[in-house]
């Protein structure tokens, strides 16, 4: 019987290995790379502010904590999901999200239009316990975000970092970090001005966590919730323009 | 088994330690006042520890030149006990998370590491990577000699991928306890230990393909192949998914290079492939030897082998977008995406159609034999995984799973009722092989496993397909006016039963897990009071003196 | 091939190679693979062909049919709305007493509400409206701003200190932290709002009850009146009823005179429909009929 082309690759360990590269890296390559030249995957959005600080951090917690196993930040093109969520996730809101949090799981409701669906003081309560206010929850408790002092003296360090990936922080916002975190977490310190001035004036000042004094995970965190899905309004726009 | 190293082999040993000990000083100094710090010390202990054993038997004679005509199996027989460790710990994780959904108050109230999304990927991994890959692992070296019919090239390099590869596990698993991680699922772990892993990797590979070009079989095996493309696809696509930017080097914090939708993309093109090529390339491969070896038939078809082992390679690789259907993904790419993950389902129907032909001629030994059956099972469930899976990447019916129970219950069909049956058929069959047995040490106990497993699939997917179909009905279904019939409270408290009944299907496996680490235990043991008179024959150079190839 | 060597069992011959005692056998591809290889493939390019799919370098090809799932979900949104448009339209148009005595449309605000209600409202006010520590109870009736429909639903859409730029504002100053008042006048204070209601007490704060009269007249009328009815005005709770936001216990009046309260409700305002404002407000009204 003839001897076919597989019979001969088999006996060649080297070209079976090149074969295997070469074979599956084309998948990735034709669907990955694209999404970085073709202009209209990420639309444009003038209105778009950075994560502050605080906000950052916050973030951060949110990903230590693992909320995203059971929250999604995705609000999908499907009737349902824009009827209980409202408008559909666009690409441009995670723009600088690195990494995103699309989530693959909603144990709990999708987060995607949470900031400013409720008040700080509930969050407060509801991550302390859920079953406070929510009997019926199966989240987990977070009490210690509550206690923990937030660590906040390196975060030009995170910002710096983002800017290496490509987030455009500014020198001042690098510089200021620390004071900008500390500033938006009491509308009584001194450096408010500076949070309005850098990140804009619909930046949230506030005592998030219901204590001023003291710079908390809970005020990190509530910050970054009470952000989430309004760095932009695109999406909403979007939507009033097709109405 | 120190002693089995010669003595330059003790020396980069301790060489290879020393360096990692500093390593590990270095990250303690630098992470101070950073959870960095944590990990810097344990890889320290970790290695000081180590160290010590290998100094304690650094003076001991060379070993006996007539090793270098027997195969090493140390790293398998070590590997083999790990995996059924890191087997029991995750799915005793796997159960703690399912009990959590059901009873959120099952745990340490107010104890940070024990809440659900930090233990959660302690469960991913530790099954995942700790079982499954130490399996891998184990077997895949088993596997390289027999059908190569060569010895590994050296005794070091095997133990540096077994436990270089355990501490990566072991630091993935700790950092979750302390909140860090990417969240990048199934690739979690934050830059340094991706970094290690890829050192790890790379001599993963470098032993495999020096032990293919050693081989004194013209041709090379069809699990080898599966074994190759798990090595260098999952190589390839760690590499890509974990780019990131450090905070510093002294912070285990790290920013993902990409960000929002060519990040989710590149995540899931990996996280879909690393089902592909850690999920089923590798345990395709172990399918390969021990189900055929077990059965005693050739394989049913080996253009069949080809058809599938290409077709799986090559079209995997596009099917990740089905993760993103409907979201601010651009729709080419879902088309992509659903379209390959549809064609996919012919190669990987193929091979286990492929593994259950190759049972013809030996189904008696199946329904006598419980390792066997475990083998078959797999198959099954491997193809009834594959067909749920490009089921659930149409779009239209996506919409509906996604985000659901039902993308769980279809996760452990494949990892219950594939992976890890086909890990513990393989290793029924591999223990006497290995510890010199004619058999396990209580065929009545993998009986009783075969069934616990079964059951417990059984339970724990059927459990999540009626949670996630009716979640998945619930979020959807409108009322007369034309509004949103159920609000999400109500889908979640209609869960709670479903949660139940997972929490105990999981626990019947749990059981079966703990009764096959019993059962190799004995068969260790056994071995130790016992050695039984080495088969003949088992050893790399074919016919050498005459002998008939083995068991094995 | 050297060797041909065939399967005792099934008579085929195998390749010819054996690996530690495996062989493989020559058995041709089954033709269903080769059908099944075919008909997904041709599937596959159907549907590429009729959708967006392959990547040009800076755009990708569009489909014959044109879809885009963005287009697709705004239209099927507007259509629902158009088919909900037969009673969403009335509910629009009609005053809140009108729909209320509609019973048909009614059964469309309870089948409604009570989904949007658990979905935004039951975080804070329960899946019954009964509220919890900090956040009033619906269903008792005991307004702060009043339970005429319009007000309802007004403070729906603007909220209470809520980040709406026409938010109702009400605030309960810290009369303790802020050195108001002393903490012995505080507590008798406390003592005076809870005898209102007639809350069972020591003997040691009945003996504060006059004391506290006083500091009342002085301090709290403004807001909560005379008689320490409230005032719809100021979003001031009667303090005489039974409903209380933040409990009646010593502790939590003591805590609410001491150090002020404000609670937040947020507006609703561009993340709910006037429409569904309107029926929020109806259930809500619901909520207290039944007392569910
Ligand atoms: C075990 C799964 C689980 C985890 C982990 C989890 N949640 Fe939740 N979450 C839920 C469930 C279930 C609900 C719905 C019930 C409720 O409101 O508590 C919920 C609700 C919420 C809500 C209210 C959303 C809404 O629109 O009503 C917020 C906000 C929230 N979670 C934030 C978080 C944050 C922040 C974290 C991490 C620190 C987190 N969750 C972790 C399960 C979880
Ligand atoms: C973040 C928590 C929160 C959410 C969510 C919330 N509310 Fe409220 N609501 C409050 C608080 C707190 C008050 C009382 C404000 C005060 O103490 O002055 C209130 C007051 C009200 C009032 C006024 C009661 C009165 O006595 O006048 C109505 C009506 C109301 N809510 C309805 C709703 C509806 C309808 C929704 C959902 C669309 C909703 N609330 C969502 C917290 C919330
Ligand atoms: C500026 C107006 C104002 C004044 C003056 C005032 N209150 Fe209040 N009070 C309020 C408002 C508004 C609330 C409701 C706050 C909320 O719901 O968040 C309230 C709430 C309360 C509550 C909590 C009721 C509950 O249901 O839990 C108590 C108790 C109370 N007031 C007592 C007093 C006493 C005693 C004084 C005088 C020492 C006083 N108030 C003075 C406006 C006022
Ligand atoms: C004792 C048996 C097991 C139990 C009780 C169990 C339980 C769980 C639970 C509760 C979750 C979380 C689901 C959720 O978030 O809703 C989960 C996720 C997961 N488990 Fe298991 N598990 C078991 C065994 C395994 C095994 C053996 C594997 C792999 C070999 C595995 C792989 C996974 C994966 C990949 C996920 C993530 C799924 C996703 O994100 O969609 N599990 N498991
Ligand atoms: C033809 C083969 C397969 C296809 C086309 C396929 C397809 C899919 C799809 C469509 C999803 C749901 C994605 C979502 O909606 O989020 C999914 C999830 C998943 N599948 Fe498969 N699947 C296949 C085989 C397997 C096998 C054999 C396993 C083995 C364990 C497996 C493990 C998983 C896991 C772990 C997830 C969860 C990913 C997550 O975390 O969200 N799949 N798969
Ligand atoms: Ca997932
Ligand atoms: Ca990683
Ligand atoms: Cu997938």
């Amino acid at each position: 019987m003839k001897e076919f082309f597989h019979r001969k690759l088999e006996r060649n360990a080297i070209g079976f290995v090149l074969a295997i590269v070469g074979v599956a890296s084309i998948g990735g390559l034709v669907e990955i790379a694209p999404l970085f030249t073709i202009h209209e995957t990420v639309e444009e959005a003038p209105d778009m502010r950075l994560y502050t600080p605080l906000e950052l951090a916050g973030r951060n917690l949110y990903i230590r904590e693992g909320c995203y196993a059971c929250h999604s930040q995705m609000i999908r093109t499907l009737r349902d999901e824009v009827e209980r969520y409202g408008p559909y996730s666009l690409a441009v809101e995670s723009k600088y999200d690195h990494p995103m949090l699309w989530g693959s799981k909603r144990t709990g409701p999708d987060l995607a239009r949470l900031g400013g669906k409720y008040s700080d003081a509930w969050h407060v309560a509801h991550l302390v316990n859920p079953r406070d206010v929510v009997p019926e929850s199966v989240m987990p408790r977070y009490g210690w975000l509550k206690r923990n002092a937030l660590r906040i003296d390196d975060l030009s360090a995170h910002l710096a970092a983002q800017r290496a990936v490509g987030v455009p922080y500014t020198d001042a916002m690098i510089e200021n970090a620390t004071a900008d975190a500390r500033a938006q977490a009491n509308p009584d310190d001194a450096g408010t001005s500076g949070v309005s001035e850098r990140y804009g004036e619909a930046t949230n000042v506030r005592a998030f966590d219901g204590n001023p004094g003291l710079l908390t995970e809970m005020d990190a965190l509530v910050a970054y919730l009470q952000i989430v899905g309004q760095l932009t309004q695109a999406a909403q726009q979007q939507t009033a323009k097709a109405e | 088994m120190i002693s089995g190293l010669t003595v330059s082999e003790r020396h980069l040993a301790l060489f290879v330690l020393g360096a990692l000990a500093l390593t590990g000083l270095a990250m303690a100094v630098a992470g101070r006042g950073d959870p960095l710090a944590v990990h810097g010390y344990i890889v320290l202990v970790f290695s000081l520890g180590l160290g010590f054993v290998v100094l304690s038997a650094l003076f001991d004679p060379e070993p006996p030149e007539e090793r270098l005509s027997e195969y090493y199996d140390d790293p398998t027989r070590a590997g083999i006990i790990l995996s059924l460790a890191w087997a029991v710990a995750g799915m005793f994780v796997g159960v703690w998370v399912a009990a959590l959904l059901a009873w959120p108050e099952l745990t340490f109230v107010d104890s940070a590491w024990a809440s659900f999304g930090r233990l959660r990927p302690v469960h991913t991994s530790g099954v995942i990577f700790g079982f499954g890959g130490n399996a891998l692992i184990a077997t895949s070296f088993h596997v390289l000699q027999r059908t190569c019919r060569a010895r590994l090239p050296g005794q070091f390099a095997p133990w540096f991928v077994l436990i270089g590869y355990n501490l990566f596990c072991l630091i993935a698993a700790t950092g979750y306890l302390m909140g860090m991680t990417q969240s990048k699922e199934y690739a979690e772990p934050e830059w340094y230990a991706d970094i290690w892993l890829v050192v790890v990797w790379v001599v993963y590979f470098l032993i495999y393909i020096r032990t293919l070009q050693r081989r004194k079989e013209p041709h090379i095996y069809v699990a080898n192949w599966y074994y190759m493309a798990f090595i260098l696809v999952v190589a390839v696509l760690h590499i890509v998914n974990n780019l990131a930017v450090p905070v510093s080097f002294g912070h285990a914090k790290s920013y993902s290079l990409f960000s929002g939708v060519q990040d989710a993309m590149t995540q899931w093109w990996y996280g879909h492939n690393a089902v592909a090529f850690f999920l089923t390339a590798g345990f395709l491969g172990m399918m390969y030897y021990y189900l055929p070896k077990r059965a005693e038939r050739p394989i049913f078809s080996y253009r069949l082998s080809i058809i599938s082992f290409w077709g799986i390679t090559f079209m995997y690789m596009w099917a990740g977008a089905h993760h993103l259907h409907y979201t601010a993904l651009p729709q080419w790419v879902q088309t992509l995406g659903m379209t390959f993950s549809i064609v996919l389902l012919v190669p990987s129907w193929a091979s286990a159609g492929n593994a259950l032909a190759t049972l013809n001629g030996a189904w008696h030994k199946v329904r006598d034999d419980a390792t066997l059956r475990f083998m078959m099972v797999a198959a099954v469930f491997y193809g009834l995984s594959t067909f749920e899976g490009s089921f659930m990447a149409i779009r239209a019916v996506n919409s509906l799973s996604h985000y659901t129970d039902w993308t769980v219950g279809h996760v452990h069909a494949g990892a219950l009722g594939w992976v890890a049956m086909i890990t513990f058929g393989s290793l029924y069959a591999l223990v006497p092989w290995m510890w010199k047995q004619e058999r396990m040490y209580s065929p009545k106990l993998i009986e009783v496993h075969f069934w616990l497993a079964l059951a417990g699939t059984v339970v724990y997917v059927f459990a999540m397909w009626n949670s996630g179909i009716i979640q998945g009905l619930m979020w959807r279904t409108y009322n007369d006016s034309g509004t949103l019939a159920y609000s999400f409270i109500d889908s979640l408290v209609a869960m709670h039963p479903y949660y139940i009944a997972r929490a105990f299907g999981g626990l019947l496996f749990l059981a079966g897990a703990v009764v096959c680490s019993f059962n190799v235990w004995m068969t260790i043991r056994m071995a130790r009071r016992a050695r039984a008179a080495e088969p003949a024959g088992d050893v790399p150079l074919y016919g050498k003196a005459g002998a008939a190839p083995a068991g094995e | 091939m050297a060797t041909e060597r065939h399967d005792p069992a099934t008579g085929r011959a195998t390749t010819g190679h054996e690996w530690n005692g495996i062989e493989e056998l020559e058995t041709p591809i089954p033709r269903v693979v080769v059908f099944f290889l075919t008909v997904t493939t041709l599937f596959a390019i159907g549907y590429w062909i009729l959708m967006p799919a392959w990547p040009l370098g800076v755009s990708y090809t569009k489909g014959l049919l044109g879809i885009d799932q963005r287009d697709v979900v705004t239209r099927q949104v507007e259509d629902a709305a158009a088919a909900r448009a037969a009673w969403t339209g009335r509910i629009a148009g009609a005053s809140l007493q009108e729909i209320a005595a509609d019973d048909t449309l009614m059964q469309h605000v309870r089948e409604t509400g009570r989904t949007l209600f658990i979905d935004n409202c039951a975080a804070c006010h329960g899946t019954r409206g009964t509220g919890g520590p900090g956040f009033p109870n619906l269903a008792a009736k005991a307004w702060l701003w009043g339970g005429e429909p319009e007000t309802i639903a007004e403070t729906i859409r603007i909220g209470i200190n809520a980040a709406n730029e026409e938010t109702r504002i009400s605030q309960m100053m810290a009369f303790g932290r802020d050195g108001i008042l002393d903490d012995r006048q505080v507590r008798a204070v406390a003592a005076y709002v809870r005898s209102l209601s007639a809350l069972p007490m020591g003997a040691a704060d009945t003996a504060e009850v006059e004391a506290g009269r006083e500091v009342f007249a002085a301090n709290c009328v403004a807001c909560h009146g005379e008689d320490g009815r409230g005032s719809t005005e100021a979003g001031a709770p009667d303090l005489t009823d039974a409903a209380w936001i933040y409990g009646s216990d010593a502790q939590s009046v003591f805590t609410s005179i001491y150090s002020g309260r404000q609670g937040h409700m947020p507006h609703w305002e561009g993340r709910l429909s006037p429409v569904d404002i309107k029926l929020l407000a109806l259930y809500v009204g619901t909520l207290a009929e039944d007392g569910r």
